[in-house]
C-alpha cells in the first residue's frame, strides 16, 4: 500500500463517519421531542454533513481519478462504505440515539484534537475547524446522558438500556490496520491506543455522574472499517441515494 | 418540578451584539435546567454571528408591569420637557448614546 492509497481511505473512512452519522441524524429533523432539540440535532447534523463534504472532497482529490465528493458519497455501493458500525445503528427512542451521540462524539473529540497535529495540512485543518463543533457534540450528548440517567426511574432504566445496548459497537472505534499504522509512522494518522484510556475514562467519568453503570466488557462487533455492515447501512444508503441513482447527475 | 404540557421550562434569552452594547431580548426557549437553557439558546439565537455573549433567564423570574396601570407608570413623564436630556449638545465621536 502506498502513502497515498493510505491516505485516501484514510479520508474515505473519516468522511464516511460523518456522513452516515450526519444523515442519521437528519433522519430526526421535525421529529425530536421539542423544537429546541430538533435545533440542536440537526445543527449537528449539518455539522456533520459538512465535515463530511471536506473529507470526501480531499478523499477524491488523493485518488485523482476525477471524482468529487458528491460521487463517493452518492454513487458508491455499499460495501465500499467504510464507517464504524456503531454509526449506522438506528435512531431508536432518545435515549438510543443519545448514547450513539455519546460514545461518537466522546471519542472524535479526542481524537480530532490529536489529528489537528497531523503533518498532513489538509486533514489538519479540517480537524481544526471540526473541535469545536464537536466539543459542542459532546457537551449536548454528555448532558443529556447525566439528565436522562440521573432523572426519573423510567428515563434511567431507558438511559442505561441504551448504553448497554449499543456497548458492543464501540470496540471498534480503536482499531487500527495497515491504513493507520502506515499513516501513524508518516506523521500524519493517529495512534488510537492512548485514545482508548482516554475515552473510557471520560465515559466512566459522565456514567458515573449520571448513577448508571459501566457495561462490562464483551464481545465487540467489527467490521466496519472492512465493509462489513449491518442491514441497517443498506436502508439507509437506499433513501440517502435514492435521487442520483434514479436520475444520474441531476442537478438542483 | 411538574410541567403540564410537557415542554419544559420557559427562559428568556438576551444577545449582546458586541461587547458594551446591552443585553438586548431575542426570544425565548424551553429548557429543563440552566445547561440545557444555554445550549438551546445557542442553536436557537446565535448561530450567525449575532453576538459576543448571551445571557438566559428563567421567565418565572421576570416581573413584568400591568398594561391597566400604564398610565401611572408612563404619561406623567411626556408633559414634563425637562425629563428629557435634549438641552445638550452631544460631544462629536460620542457614540450609542
Amino acid at each position: 500500500m502506498t502513502k497515498q492509497e493510505a491516505l485516501y481511505k484514510y479520508s474515505i473512512r473519516l468522511g464516511d463517519d460523518a456522513l452516515i452519522l450526519g444523515h442519521r441524524l437528519s433522519e430526526l429533523c421535525s421529529r425530536a421531542p421539542f423544537i429546541e432539540e430538533d435545533l440542536a440535532l440537526t445543527n449537528i447534523s449539518l455539522d456533520m454533513i459538512g465535515r463530511a463534504q471536506a473529507l470526501l472532497a480531499y478523499a477524491a482529490e488523493t485518488e485523482g481519478k476525477g471524482k468529487d465528493a458528491d460521487f463517493l458519497a452518492y454513487r458508491r455501493p455499499e460495501i465500499e462504505y467504510q464507517n464504524h458500525l456503531l454509526i449506522e445503528q438506528p435512531n431508536g427512542d432518545f435515549a438510543q440515539t443519545i448514547a450513539r451521540q455519546f460514545f461518537v462524539s466522546a471519542f472524535e473529540y479526542l481524537f480530532y484534537i490529536e489529528l489537528e497535529k497531523s503533518k498532513d495540512a489538509t486533514l489538519a485543518a479540517i480537524a481544526s475547524k471540526t473541535i469545536k463543533e464537536i466539543k459542542y457534540h459532546q457537551q449536548h450528548a454528555a448532558e443529556w446522558v447525566i439528565r436522562l440517567g440521573d432523572g426519573t426511574e423510567k428515563s434511567h432504566a431507558k438511559m442505561q438500556h441504551a448504553i448497554d445496548d449499543l456497548w458492543m459497537w464501540t470496540g471498534e472505534l480503536f482499531e487500527m490496520d495497515e491504513v493507520d499504522n502506515l499513516l501513524i509512522k508518516e506523521g500524519i494518522g493517529v495512534d488510537l491506543v492512548p485514545l482508548k484510556a482516554a475515552w473510557y475514562n471520560q465515559i466512566q467519568t459522565v456514567l458515573t455522574e449520571a448513577t448508571l453503570t459501566m457495561p462490562e466488557d464483551g464481545y465487540m462487533q467489527t467490521g466496519g472499517r472492512k465493509g462489513a455492515h449491518t442491514e441497517n447501512l443498506g436502508h439507509i444508503l437506499s433513501e440517502m441515494q435514492y435521487l442520483q441513482r434514479a436520475y444520474p447527475d441531476a442537478t438542483w | 418540578m411538574t410541567h403540564k404540557d410537557s415542554q419544559l421550562d420557559v427562559w428568556e434569552v438576551f444577545i449582546q451584539s458586541k461587547s458594551g452594547q446591552p443585553y438586548v431580548h431575542a426570544g425565548s426557549v424551553h429548557a429543563s435546567d440552566v445547561k440545557m437553557a444555554m445550549q438551546n439558546a445557542r442553536d436557537t439565537y446565535t448561530r450567525r454571528g449575532e453576538g459576543t455573549s448571551y445571557w438566559v433567564v428563567p421567565s418565572k423570574h421576570i416581573s413584568a408591569s400591568n398594561p391597566d396601570d400604564n398610565e401611572m407608570l408612563f404619561d406623567p413623564s411626556n408633559d414634563k420637557i425637562y425629563r428629557h436630556p435634549t438641552f445638550y449638545v452631544m460631544p462629536e465621536g460620542a457614540k450609542n448614546i
